[in-house]
């Protein structure tokens, strides 16, 4: 991990999302798909936390060697903020952070799902994936056209494409879980990963479970240093041997997580005790993929 | 002293540390934490992640909310135990070679005893610091700080049973912060930590809701440097001879000196350091450069010596 002030190259515009590229080759040649950067907030104090961001795009090789590519949905002060930088201004970056997706060793069948930016990974991903010979499937959901991220590039990574969104100004109209079991059974999807809100990571999670398709998701949960020193980050994961579940931070042992390790009903708030159990005790999970 | 370069140790009647800047609680602990980017062998000392006897799981999330110049946390003392502490993480952080100042939370009486004897006589504890707003089990799950009384009996407590020197972590916002600090003392703490962060909320208007999982969390940040330093300068004023450890929304070294010269004998950052891990580094160089501008030979030399006159007889600021 490398901490750098690192030039932007250029920011463009993808629907209501902002682009930024940025020269970080020390952050650049190491990240992986599913990790993170953080970018600090200008120095008046009056934001206080640095914003993190999944890596869109790291080129290590080619005329874009050394740079790297994450995309901010201006939403809120910070975001906004960093969605009107402009080419030329420096950035304090940390990264890469986190742990990446897994690539399936013998597995070749992969479905992608990206909702909202949480395309942005996914997409990153699915270059990797072809790149090592894998067959990529995707879905791309988001609530209306203009939150639909890069749809044509997603059809060029990819063998096939649904797109979703929650108005149907694009593709069909729904939500991820009501094309999700079409699409397994279309492409015999053997691994899934998935990127975006906790509900569209559940709805992931409960197909795959029942089908017993190892899958991965990256979380978004609220983050403030990213460094494995706050403990604000926590996601519920069950222990490898069954024994319990342990709140476990998603910068540093995230974001990326086997959905199996999950503890679903406990992170999504349907069961109120934090010293809750579910009913049939914790299963044990092998290690992912199996 | 021109041309003498200025020292950075301190001594906190007996707990002397190489720099007055002390990572607080709740940052640091194992090594895992900042992965790698916090230089803890620089820092004056560091205090633990607050340790209850059992392993504590902590607040729901989300246990972060930003507000202007600040940031709400309730993390709900998510650790692994004192005894997981004292066998996994202490001796990692002993060989970093920064001392240890261990803090100690709880939810009842004999919960904060337990932790405090579990920490005697552990290689790299210098100190312990007495965390003191979480629930309080035995008073209706009100933060332990809410009244003088709770405050010196647990404090009091765990001086009895620590042959380590005791520093009592007091919040701002008690209207007689002064005589809980006598009280504490009283009762047998080496000094005090002034202060802790803020009761504070933040809600989501579009929603109706909370922003944070347990509703309530602490403000730090640079929003409360000031009440911070007005505690420290009212407690400091009031006892000059116990010392106090400064923490609050510091990030630059500016903010650091105010501390010191309000009275404080060290200062702690924790937010600042969540949003640049080098910024103990930072701030001790400017203190040292701050000293050595003043001809000063060390932050002793400046302790407690705002003077009354506010800046504006002086002239316009430069």
């Amino acid at each position: 991990m490398k901490r750098l002030r690192a030039e932007i190259l250029n920011v463009r515009r993808a629907g209501v999302y902002h682009s930024l590229t940025l020269v970080a080759p020390e952050i650049a040649e190491r990240a992986r798909p599913g990790q993170f950067v953080s970018v600090a907030m200008p120095e008046d104090r009056r934001l206080v936390l640095r914003r993190h961001f999944s890596v869109h795009q790291a080129s290590r090789r080619g005329g874009w060697a050394g740079t790297l590519e994450f995309v901010v949905d201006p939403r809120g002060a910070g975001s906004s903020w960093l969605g009107e930088a402009r080419a030329h201004q420096f950035l304090d970056v940390i990264g890469p952070m986190g742990k990446a997706f897994a690539y399936p060793q013998k597995l070749d069948t992969c479905l992608l799902v990206g909702d909202g930016h949480g395309a942005a990974p996914i997409l990153f991903l699915a270059q990797e994936l072809r790149a090592r010979g894998k067959r990529v499937d995707m879905i791309v959901s988001a609530s209306s056209e203009d939150r639909v991220f890069k749809p044509i590039e997603a059809k060029r990574v990819s063998q096939t494409i649904a797109i979703v969104t929650r108005d149907g100004s694009l593709g069909e109209q729904g939500r991820v879980a009501d094309v999700l079991p079409r699409v397994v059974e279309e492409t015999r999807a053997q691994v899934v990963y998935a990127a975006g809100p906790r509900q569209t990571l559940r709805s992931v999670a409960d197909l795959c479970l029942e089908r017993r398709i190892p899958s991965q998701v990256a979380v978004e949960e609220s983050m403030a240093c990213g460094l494995g020193m706050c403990f604000t980050c926590v996601v519920p994961v069950i222990r490898k041997d069954g024994s319990g579940y342990d709140n476990v931070r998603s910068c540093v042992d995230g974001p990326v997580f086997n959905t199996a390790r999950v503890f679903w009903d406990q992170w999504m708030g349907d069961v109120p005790s934090v010293l809750a159990t579910p009913p049939d005790g914790f299963p044990a999970v092998r290690s992912w993929p199996g | 002293m021109a041309g003498v370069k200025p020292s950075l140790a301190v001594d906190l009647n007996g707990v002397v540390l190489a720099s007055p800047v002390i990572a607080a609680a709740g940052c640091l602990g194992s090594d895992r934490d900042g992965t790698g980017l916090v230089e803890v062998r620089r820092l004056g000392a560091v205090v633990t992640r607050s340790l209850t006897y059992r392993p504590s799981r902590g607040s729901p999330t989300p246990r972060v909310a930003e507000a202007a110049a600040g940031i709400v946390t309730a993390v709900g003392l998510q650790n692994e135990g004192v005894e997981d502490f004292v066998s996994h993480d202490l001796p990692w952080l002993a060989r970093q070679g920064a001392p240890v100042i261990a803090s100690v939370a709880g939810t009842t009486l004999e919960e904060y005893v337990h932790v405090a004897g579990h920490l005697q006589a552990r290689t790299g504890i210098v100190a312990l610091e007495v965390h003191l707003s979480g629930p309080d089990q035995e008073r209706g799950h009100h933060p332990f700080f809410e009244r003088i009384e709770r405050i010196a009996e647990v404090v009091g407590a765990v001086s009895r049973v620590s042959r380590l020197p005791v520093f009592a972590k007091l919040p701002a916002m008690l209207p007689d912060l002064v005589d809980a600090a006598h009280a504490c003392v009283r009762v047998g703490a080496h000094g005090l930590t002034l202060i802790d962060a803020i009761p504070a909320m933040v809600i989501d208007t579009a929603r109706l809701r909370p922003k944070l999982g347990s509703i309530v969390g602490g403000l730090s940040g640079p929003a409360i440097l000031p009440i911070a330093v007005a505690a420290v300068y009212r407690v400091a004023r009031s006892m000059p001879d116990v010392p106090v450890m400064g923490v609050g929304g510091i990030a630059t070294s500016d903010d650091a000196v105010q501390f010191l010269l309000a009275g404080a004998w060290a200062v702690q950052i924790g937010t600042a350091m969540l949003v640049d891990p080098d910024t103990p580094v930072n701030v001790a160089k400017g203190i040292q450069a701050y000293l050595g501008d003043k001809g000063i030979a060390s932050p002793a030399g400046i302790r407690g010596r705002v003077r009354d006159e506010p800046a504006s007889s002086l002239g316009a600021a430069t």
